[in-house]
């Protein structure tokens, strides 16, 4: 079994076992029920499709919230409890330890967010929707899933404090987001290279239409492998030194 | 085992280790002696590869140490002053997971689990959740983490730091059993902790190796030839005349009575030269009997004292 496997199941039953992991998962399903009954439902009549798009829309929050909360601990918890030491001494590449952390989280996520899925069931009752829009829009979560989560790892591979983690990975994340904003005051080539690394505004909204991209979806993989590249880079600059 | 050439280590403009050289052999049990802050920690955790030398190199069992990092960690098993502990998991599956991060398969570790556990004493707490032990406990597992994938070289940082005096004589003991299959380094500022379970030791003061040897070799370094014990049975005259004969030996300098118990008179002799011989001679002229004459011994925490603190001329670099 390799590393990335030993490191994978390690931290997916950290999760399990954990109150954190438990906690977390049923602070995520909290906010995304209200969040879907308060403006997803909304007060008035609206088509299924439109509900349902709402829905992913605003399941972004919770999910991004929870990769953050889930990742900030991933390396930072590591240092903080003298524990990397362990990995540090083993012939272990760093690579191996970034992507075993990362998929442990990325699983539990998902199963996070999966089980969310009582809420398009809750539309399909009254009114009818697309089995590809939902499957779309939760492929669109899983990205942006990924996508916080490696921003987290990142952030959390920086320091030895998890709270500093979470709210480097917040601000990482707040200002991709924030390009879109910005996107829309600039001129010239920078509107469009804002518009385009904006990681919602742009690529976002097809998957919770039930549109594929397949650009979009690189996107997505292009940016979680930045970030879990740069964790990579970090930890073998502070592992070594 | 170990071979470590003008190793150096700093922290940004701070040298905290060397250079320093040193030479450990297959089956060696070592102590790294010295204070808090004096590069023992620092010297173990390049020795198990937690950290690059700045100059220098080390090669542990012929393999170089920065060239192939992976394969000299295979080798090596490593317990930092704290225990790399996960506290939720249970002592067994912690062992399992460290063996397997160590290259080890499942069968490996399955077959080898026992064994580990016996050897630490761990057998009863194997399903216990490793945050629910005692210090005394999670120090064991911490070393039967290092123990588990069998490697030559044994890294022990401190591993008595923080056990009650039960505990120490156990943890003392485990090393002694240890020490049959394994080539062994322990940190401490403990002195007797370190000479009771190693067979030479090297003492580290401000990143350097001040001193290396076994404890008898750096303890008659610093003991004073000079300085005197002697015990006596007088003859006639009594305890003056013993004093007189003790006084007129040539380059006494100072006879001081330590004790008087059964007839037996206990001196303590300052010379301004080994003046064993010469007093040997008065006392036993003088019809005196001599029961014991020997240099005079310093306390163990003394000699760690001179040697740490540097407060003795003999102190010498040694590699």
């Amino acid at each position: 079994m390799c590393a990335t496997t030993i490191i994978f199941r390690r931290e997916l039953a950290a999760y399990l076992r954990s109150p954190m992991g438990w906690v977390i998962a049923a602070i995520t399903l909290l906010l995304d029920g209200v969040l879907f009954q308060a403006f997803a439902l909304g007060a008035g009549k609206r088509l299924s499709a439109v509900a349902l798009a709402e829905f992913f829309r605003y399941s972004t929050l919770p999910v991004a919230v929870a990769a953050i909360a889930l990742s900030m601990r991933l390396v930072a918890e590591e240092r903080e409890q003298g524990t990397m030491v362990l990995l540090n001494t083993s012939p272990v590449r760093d690579r191996d330890i970034v992507l075993g952390k990362f998929l442990a989280a990325f699983v539990f996520l998902t199963g996070v967010t999966l089980a969310s899925v009582y809420m398009p069931l809750l539309i399909m009752v009254n009114g009818k929707i697309s089995v590809g829009q939902v499957a779309v829009g939760y492929l669109g979560l899983a990205l942006w899933g990924a996508t916080m989560l490696a921003i987290g790892v990142f952030a959390s591979s920086l320091t030895r404090h998890q709270l500093v983690a979470g709210i480097v990975a917040a601000a990482i994340a707040g200002c991709f987001v924030a390009f879109y904003f910005l996107s829309k005051v600039v001129d010239g080539p920078l509107k469009d290279v804002f518009a385009s690394i904006d990681l919602y505004a742009r690529h976002f909204p097809p998957f919770q239409q039930g549109v594929l991209h397949l650009a979009h979806v690189v996107y997505y993989l292009a940016v979680t492998y930045v970030f879990l590249l740069l964790a990579v880079k970090t930890m073998e600059a502070k592992r070594w030194q | 085992m170990i071979e470590a050439t003008e190793l150096e280590k700093h922290y940004g403009d701070k040298r905290a280790l060397g250079p320093v050289s040193f030479t450990i052999s297959e089956g060696e049990a070592v102590g790294f002696l010295g204070l808090n802050g004096a590069g023992k920690t620092t010297a173990l955790r390049v020795l198990a590869c937690d950290l690059r030398p700045s100059a220098g190199s080390v090669r542990v069992g012929g393999i170089d140490a920065v060239e192939s990092p992976h394969e000299v960690r295979r080798q090596v098993g490593f317990l930092p002053e704290t225990p790399p502990l996960y506290l939720d998991m249970t002592v067994g599956d912690y062992l399992d997971f460290a063996g397997r991060l160590r290259g080890m398969t499942a069968g490996a570790v399955r077959d080898r689990l026992p064994e580990v556990l016996k050897a630490t004493n761990l057998t009863e707490v194997k399903d216990d959740i490793v945050r629910q032990l005692s210090h005394g406990y999670r120090q064991r597992v911490g070393v039967a983490q290092a123990i588990v994938h069998r490697p030559k070289l044994l890294v022990l940082d401190e591993p008595t730091r923080g056990l009650d005096p039960v505990q120490i004589v156990e943890m003392r003991q485990m090393i002694r059993d240890l020490k049959k299959t394994h080539t062994i380094l322990v940190s401490s500022h403990i002195l007797p902790e370190i000479s009771e379970t190693c067979d030479r030791l090297l003492v580290i003061r401000d990143g350097a190796i001040v001193a290396a040897g076994t404890e008898a070799e750096l303890s008659s370094g610093l003991l004073d030839a000079r300085s005197v014990v002697l015990e006596v049975a007088p003859g006639a005259g009594g305890e003056e005349a013993v004093l007189a004969c003790a006084r007129a030996a040539a380059g006494v300098t100072r006879v001081d009575v330590a004790s008087r118990a059964h007839g037996v008179l206990e001196l303590n002799v300052d010379a301004a030269l080994d003046a064993r011989a010469e007093l040997c001679r008065v006392l036993v002229g003088g019809g005196h009997g001599v029961l014991r004459l020997d240099r005079a011994r310093h306390q163990l925490e003394s000699i760690f004292l001179e040697l740490v603190q540097g407060r003795t001329d003999s102190s010498k670099g040694a590699t």
